[in-house]
């Protein structure tokens, strides 16, 4: 079906500020397919479905709309943390604030520099999970990231990596525009954390494919950075084998718009993967899940735990499809969506699915938004605890469930402190 | 110690007058009981004490220790030494029994400018204090009574009470909904807590929980008002003759 002319115009203005990186003939061709790709899908605009809870105009101007870069001590997350830092200043790697890319049962490389080899095994996943997720829905700035974007790493676990990967994300110039694509394969029976934080850019688009090969393992802790006018759109695709593990947790604080996709399919038997999110706005923030999980193999759990805190005009959105493919027997999948609204104003958007062509499964879902308990608050108050403490004491027992997805103490307990700091920052007048 | 004047209170969302005059005094170191039919006015009476919303007083007062206490936030209630067993004690999901308890404790004495316990006191505190009310480490553990049992959140309301020390405690229907062993166990906290500068009010619908805490005084409660004190045998009158000779007495 051709596209609309309007839809093409937009989708054409917008490719033409972009530059596509040159590389080994592989990575060419598989730009160039993710850039005719995105040409035949267009940009998204407000008549998508998959759009409805979110206006994209800001994502597809030509321009990234300016953002100010947060005007406060911010003290780095995961500081206690023994890890691997990889820095990247508004979409720029860079090697002098970064560690040295080295490290026991990994493999670390500069984007540009594996796909400039003519052999590498990066090749087989560069867009590939992406391209797999592209189907049944179309997912316009994961096939843009694949064609333009300009830096990122890849990672290759062969063993138990000792320490977390992390990927510190810093936002100095509030015009910013920053694409960057990471490829990251862990093999079989090897075990990797993967950390991010940081706001990024101005406009931040990421893409992450994933492949966890059996008995395998990954985690992936994010931090979402608190500068509030900044703007992302980001996915993360992962693919797990048999018996493989896949734990992720995002917290986004502020920013004027995110919109998060998952795409992720088990294609393993005894799989296990969990992705949750905890979110907090107020005032100019809308924030959107957006997740995919496909099951296609025998006896594998999901869960899907998303949590939102919003007020003073704060818009979360959640949807989230469970797909059970013919075959995939007993699989247990779970889903749980649900927004505390601590004034009128906010709004909570959501679109739970379950989509099941197996007959011995067991799946459920949830969607639920309210406010905070008054009984839970006086029962608080009335044992001395004053009236903010025992909001926050109840807001972080809303987000529990999200954050107790994150397995190692030390990051979450990090996680928790921003949370708190944030509760703190905003308190009801 | 506890002193209400004149006490009239009506719904703040409808026009109906619940308390309609209620004078009462409890003294220092007295144990008083409030008996009263169904709907008399027992429970809002506590709740308006420790300073629920919902509630608009429209006349009277309640003072603890002579310090007005309808004019403060309930959490400075509690720091001013006034606790309310409640007659349904609140299910918290997510937080957990000992970060609620020690946030309260902690937030009562930096309200009061004294030092915070520190982690190891509290634990040896709780521990011990459970322990005599035989609560284990696993409920201890758990989120506020959460999946617990009515006996068990009765229980744990004590188990609150003896560990933040107040000096006023309101008891609503403490021992409604415990067996005979766990009434007992009950009772001993609260024998165990009764001391010259503590004062309590037990709201209750049995004499049997007056046989285990000896109360000074009884007062009946009816249609939101105190309509008649006594002794202590004025609550085995009750037991014996429901309420409707004494309010054929007062009426
Ligand atoms: N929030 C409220 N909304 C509506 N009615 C209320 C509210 N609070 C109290 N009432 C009414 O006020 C009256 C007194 O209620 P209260 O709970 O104080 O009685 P009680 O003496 O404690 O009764 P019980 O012995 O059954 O516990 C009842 O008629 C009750 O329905
Ligand atoms: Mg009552």
């Amino acid at each position: 079906m051709a596209l609309p002319q309007a839809k093409l115009d937009a989708t054409q203005a917008r490719i033409a500020q972009l530059e596509m990186p040159e590389g080994a003939a592989w990575s060419n061709a598989a730009r160039q397919d993710a850039a005719s790709r995105l040409r035949a899908m267009g940009l998204p605009g407000p008549r998508d479905e998959y759009w409805r809870f979110t206006r994209p105009d800001a994502l597809n101007a030509p321009e990234a709309p300016s953002a100010a870069v947060l005007d406060a001590e911010v003290p780095p997350l995961f500081d206690d943390i023994d890890r691997l830092r990889i820095v990247f200043r508004d979409g720029e790697f860079d090697a002098m604030a970064s560690d040295d890319l080295s490290l026991e049962n990994l493999e670390i490389e500069r984007l540009s520099d594996a796909t400039s080899k003519d052999i590498h095994w990066a090749k087989d996943l560069y867009g590939v999970l992406e391209t797999r997720g592209q189907t049944p829905v179309a997912r316009p700035f994961a096939a843009m990231n694949t064609a333009f974007a300009t830096d990122g790493v890849v990672l290759r676990a062969t063993g138990k990596v000792s320490k977390p990967v992390s990927l510190v994300y810093l936002h100095e110039n509030t015009e910013s525009d920053a694409i960057l694509h990471f490829v990251i394969r862990v093999e079989e029976g090897a075990d990797l954390t993967v950390l991010e934080s940081g706001p990024a850019a101005a406009r931040f688009n990421k893409c992450m494919e994933v492949e966890i090969a059996d008995r395998a393992a990954f985690h992936h802790v994010r931090a979402q950075g608190r500068d509030h006018e900044r703007l992302a759109v980001t996915h993360l695709f992962a693919r797990l084998g048999e018996e493989s593990t896949f734990k992720s947790l995002t917290l986004t604080v502020n920013g004027r718009l995110t919109r998060n996709e998952a795409v992720v399919e088990v294609t393993g038997d005894n799989a296990i993967a969990h992705i949750a999110g905890a979110a907090v706005g107020d005032g100019d923030f809308h924030h959107d899940d957006t997740v995919f999980i496909t099951h296609d193999a025998i006896n594998c759990e999901s869960r899907q735990v998303f949590k939102k805190v919003l007020r003073n005009g704060a818009v979360g959105a959640f949807q989230g499809k469970i797909l059970v493919k013919a075959g995939a027997q007993k699989t247990d999948g779970y889903q749980i969506s649900q927004a505390l609204l601590l004034d009128e104003d906010a709004q909570f958007l959501a679109k739970p699915e379950l989509e099941i062509y197996a007959d011995d499964v067991a799946c459920s879902h949830g969607s639920t938004s309210g406010a905070i308990d008054e009984e839970a608050l006086f029962y608080l108050r009335s044992r001395g605890v004053p009236s903010a403490e025992a909001q926050d004491l109840l807001t972080l027992a809303f987000l529990a469930e999200a954050i107790e997805e994150i397995e190692d103490e030390t990051i979450a307990d990090d996680i928790l402190s921003r949370l708190e700091g944030w509760l703190q920052r905003h308190r009801s007048a | 110690m506890l002193k209400i004047n004149n006490l009239h209170v009506k719904l703040e969302e409808e026009d109906k007058q619940i308390l309609k005059g209620v004078d009462l005094e409890v003294p220092a170191g007295k144990v008083h009981a409030i008996m009263g039919p169904n709907g008399s006015g027992k429970s809002t009476l506590s709740y308006v004490l420790s300073g629920k919303d919902g509630y608009e007083v429209t006349e009277g007062s309640a003072t603890l220790e002579g310090e007005e206490l309808l004019d403060l936030d309930p959490e400075e209630r509690a720091a001013a030494g006034l606790f309310l067993a409640f007659q349904y004690p609140v299910e918290i999901p997510g937080v957990g029994n000992m970060t609620f308890l020690r946030t309260a404790m902690n937030s009562q004495r930096k309200a009061r400018g004294e030092d915070e316990l520190s982690a190891a006191d509290f634990l040896k505190l709780i521990r011990e204090k459970a322990k005599s009310l035989e609560i284990d480490a696993d409920m201890l553990k758990r989120p506020v009574n959460v999946g617990f049992s009515g006996g068990e959140k009765k229980r744990n309301e004590i188990l609150q009470m003896a560990m933040l020390e107040p000096k006023m405690c309101i008891l609503d229907e403490t021992d409604s909904g415990l067996d005979v062993d766990a009434m007992k166990l009950v009772a001993e906290g609260v024998n165990a807590l009764r001391a010259e500068g503590r004062s309590f009010l037990v709201i209750t619908h049995y004499q049997r929980l007056l046989d285990h805490i000896k109360p000074d005084v009884v007062h009946i409660m009816a249609d939101g008002r105190i309509v008649k004190s006594g002794g202590p045998e004025l609550a085995l009158e009750v037991e014996n003759n429901g309420y409707h000779d004494i309010l054929a007495e007062v009426a």
